[in-house]
């Protein structure tokens, strides 16, 4: 597994805890969203760095509350043709205005690289060998004209005047 | 009709090479089947029985000479010199190879066409009234709005893995050609009491397995919210429609299990949440997308036409063909002309590359350059001149496509069947045919009347069997094709689908069935002006049951 | 039930037949009967490697009857596939027959 962050690949500085395992009160773990829920209190007084991993089910109301207190949201992308994370991303991204990282993890393969970049997802956890390659060639496949202005994308020349702009 | 502008033909280009490479990687073993899979659905190749299968968008049923020529020719130099025109205004082409497909798609690149979208669980061809922009009962021409759209849900980054696929159609006029009911969402353009134009929105209809009429969720959306509105119905969709089971993932069947109240709520929500972003249409551009469809300049005329008075005078198969194939146009003098694809004995939808070359060339010479492809299967010309029916007639029965039927019992919808489709239970072509040579374009299928009779040769539905007058399912039992009937389907504005009459009938037997029903409609009707619909409707089912099945044959199951 | 294993040709989609010794033949007459199911199971094995290289995709065992030496599938779906649509018969395999 690989971290391929904002055009490169990169160390991972953070660490993943599954259920029922120990939370570092040095902070740096993506926990899963039903373990915050649980230790919220615990960790209320500290300013540690906290991710957590958001399971395709659940709904943005379920954290937005605590939005301020996560450096990082990764988004589970359970199978490449599950599309609940674009729209999350979105969300998190526009409507909530979510600096941290966004990070797509689970089956993320090199053509859907492109769509997730435009909905805001700024880091990648790549386990297939075709999408490392093709990251490790510099070479994501995609269009470069847009109808809709991406997350943080300054539109186009030529862009749909009356689509959404960032 | 709309124009490329740079913007759309380098994104049109852009899109072919991303394919192209993916067709590369693919034929190269990069990519497994698996995961090609989804690029060449949404790039609208399937693999169908023979061969793959090419279905291009013709966005909003839209065509120039020019792109129709295109089309002949993609017929005669990829594919066996004829094409598909199915009941989603998309083409098929049934025998493309693959490795040919990228230079195929580059032609169409070359006319402003391409195959984007017309499959895959995203945004499909957007759909509109056929007689758009020329209709004498409209109130304002969709094809704008439809044109909008299309730019809009193109490679859309947040709708491309939708749970399933979704589809949206339009119409401008009170009279629904566009089957909008039965579509993921259907727009409606209405006025309120204000006199101001706008949309009725329509969520949740579908056909498939668990056919369902879709829900008015909006009586008025005003024309600057369209995409607003859309972006949010398709959100909610996207973030909790069905993923566990495709049978149960069209919006449909979310709405229906939320409860369309909750529905409404969720997406009015949503709506309300993102109202202050920038999605919304400024009349400007709304302005300058609508002046691509401005309507021709037509050269006033008489409203009568001696021409085709005298015509009809000595010719009655002129006259047959000028009653069934002409609508009222909205300027006196002029008429829509819908040109059947449904040949008595033929294959409802199948033209070939000589027929497109033909019409592009009446469309050039008589009809202002428009052309247009219906939801029923059958090409349109929007424009023609009245006084110019004799010569386009004469024409069209050169090559076949003057027959006149449209409307009637032998204007048949079929989806391809079994005879190409892999889905298929049972085939549905040749029971179209079978029909169609049966009742044929003479007096009797006059006499009969307005009757829609669709076919599909499976539950997917793609032919529209729960929306015909007269539906007819095909389904395999213990190995044989058997036909179920329905009666009573419609896709207008008064949609309903279509009640089952009871157990299916043979391949053999279906078309005396149909017989049957047809026999049963003329001797209980009240007048000739009574069609097969609303006489249906005034004495329900019991009538057509007993005729089918109170007899010794027919009932085989 | 005798069966054959058809698949489709991956780079234009044309209904190929597996003959024996491997090789993906047009028509059916030239396809390898296989007699029951352990012949199938044997010879599926054999075929995964095309998959892997990408000649072949949907691969799949149908029924046949075997009439001396006619072969004919028993299916609807197998036999249009095997010769072509039944509303063309300029078209598909039965052309070349
Ligand atoms: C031959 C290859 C085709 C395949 C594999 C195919 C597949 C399907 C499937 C699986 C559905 C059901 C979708 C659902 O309920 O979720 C469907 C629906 C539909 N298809 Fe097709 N189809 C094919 C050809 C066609 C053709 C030729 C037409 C037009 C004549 C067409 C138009 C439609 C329409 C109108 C529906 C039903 C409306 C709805 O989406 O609810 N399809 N198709
Ligand atoms: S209705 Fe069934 S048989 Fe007909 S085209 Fe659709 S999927 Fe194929």
């Amino acid at each position: 597994m690989t971290l391929y962050k904002n055009g490169s690949f990169v160390h991972d500085s953070w660490i993943t805890i599954h259920e029922g395992e120990e939370i570092s009160p040095a902070g740096h773990v993506i926990a899963p969203l039903s373990w915050w829920q649980a230790e919220r209190q615990a960790f209320a007084e500290s300013h540690v760095p906290i991710g957590i991993r958001v399971e395709p089910g659940a709904t943005i109301d379920d954290f937005i509350a605590d939005l301020p207190r996560f450096a990082l949201i990764a988004l589970v992308i359970p199978k490449f043709q599950d599309g609940r994370a674009y729209s999350t991303a979105r969300l998190l991204r526009e409507r909530h205005g979510f600096k941290g990282e966004l990070r797509a993890i689970g089956e993320v393969l090199i053509d859907q690289i492109q769509p997730m970049l435009r909905c805001g997802f700024d880091a990648f956890e790549i386990s297939d060998p075709v999408t490392q390659a093709a990251l490790e060639a510099g070479r994501i496949p995609g269009v470069t004209h847009f109808y809709q202005p991406g997350v943080n994308e300054a539109p186009q020349a030529g862009a749909r005047p009356w689509l959404r702009q960032v | 009709m709309y124009r490329y502008d740079e913007f759309d033909a380098a994104f049109v280009a852009d899109r072919l090479n991303q394919f192209s490479d993916q067709v590369q990687r693919r034929l190269s073993g990069e990519l497994t089947e698996e995961q090609f899979r989804i690029h060449r659905l949404m790039n609208g190749v399937y693999l169908q029985l023979h061969a793959y299968m090419l279905r291009i968008a013709i966005p909003y049923g839209t065509l120039s000479p020019r792109q129709l020529r295109k089309l002949a020719h993609i017929a005669r130099r990829y594919d066996k010199g004829f094409g598909h025109f199915t009941t989603r205004q998309n083409i098929q082409f049934n025998w493309p190879a693959l490795k040919d497909i990228p230079a195929i798609l580059g032609e169409l690149a070359s006319v402003e066409m391409h195959a984007i979208q017309t499959s895959g669980n995203c945004i499909r061809n957007v759909t509109a009234d056929h007689f758009a922009g020329a209709a004498a009962d409209e109130i304002e021409d969709p094809r704008p709005y439809a044109e909008i759209l299309r730019q809009w849900s193109s490679i859309h980054p947040e709708f491309t893995y939708l749970p399933r696929k979704f589809k949206l159609a339009l119409s401008g006029s009170p009279h629904d050609r566009a089957a909008i009911q039965v579509h993921d969402i259907g727009y409606q353009l209405v006025k309120n009491d204000k006199g101001d134009t706008g949309f009725a929105v329509f969520v949740g209809g579908g056909l498939g397995r668990t056919p369902m009429v879709g829900h008015k969720i909006r009586d008025f959306l005003a024309p600057q919210d369209l995409l607003a509105y859309t972006q949010a119905i398709v959100r909610v969709y996207n973030l909790e429609g069905r993923r566990d089971n495709k049978y149960k993932a069209r919006i449909k069947i979310l709405v229906h299990e939320k409860g369309f109240e909750a529905m409404r709520e969720a997406v009015e929500a949503e709506f309300a949440a993102d109202k202050n972003e920038l999605l919304a249409l400024p009349q400007s551009e709304i302005d300058r997308i609508s002046a691509y469809f401005a309507p021709p300049d037509l050269e006033e005329r008489p409203a009568q036409s001696q021409a085709l008075t005298a015509r009809r005078a000595s010719d009655p198969a002129f006259g047959a063909f000028a009653d069934t194939n002409v609508a009222k146009h909205r300027q006196p003098g002029y008429g829509l002309l819908t040109i059947s694809l449904k040949p008595i004995g033929g294959i409802p939808g199948d033209a070939t590359a000589e027929q497109m070359e033909l019409v592009a060339e009446l469309a050039e010479t008589f009809g202002h350059d428009e052309i247009r492809v219906s939801h029923e299967q059958n090409l349109v010309l929007p424009h023609v001149a009245l006084d110019d029916l004799p010569a386009i007639y004469d024409a069209l029965a050169a090559q076949g496509l003057a027959t006149a039927n449209a409307g009637l019992i032998s204007d048949i919808i079929s989806c391809p069947g079994m005879d190409y489709c892999s889905l298929a239970t049972a085939r549905s072509i040749p029971v179209a045919q079978r029909i169609s040579e049966r009742f044929a374009d003479g007096p009797r299928a006059k006499e009969i009347g307005a009757m829609k009779i669709k076919i599909s040769g499976c539950i997917n539905a793609c032919g529209h069997h729960h929306v015909g007058h007269i539906g007819i399912l095909g389904l395999e039992r213990k190995g044989v094709e058997t036909y179920q009937l329905t009666l009573g389907g419609s896709a207008d504005e008064g949609c309903k689908l279509g009640d089952i009459t009871g157990p299916g009938f043979s391949y053999e037997d279906v078309v005396d069935a149909i017989e049957t029903v047809v026999d049963t409609y003329v001797g209980l009707r009240t007048s000739a002006d009574e069609d097969f619909l609303r006489a249906y409707r005034r004495v329900g089912m019991a009538p057509f049951k007993k005729a089918l099945y109170e007899r010794d044959s027919g009932s085989d199951i | 039930m005798s069966q054959v294993i058809s698949a489709n040709r991956l780079s234009d989609g044309i209904v190929v037949f597996r003959a024996s010794g491997g090789a993906w033949v047009e028509q059916l007459r030239d396809a390898e009967i296989l007699p029951d199911a352990s012949a199938v199971k044997a010879a599926m094995g054999l075929v995964e490697k095309d998959v892997l290289a990408n000649h072949v995709i949907e691969v799949a065992a149908f029924d046949v009857a075997v009439k001396g030496d006619h072969v004919e599938p028993v299916h609807l779906r197998d036999k249009i596939r095997a010769k072509g649509p039944t509303t063309h018969p300029d078209h598909g395999k039965q052309a070349a027959l």
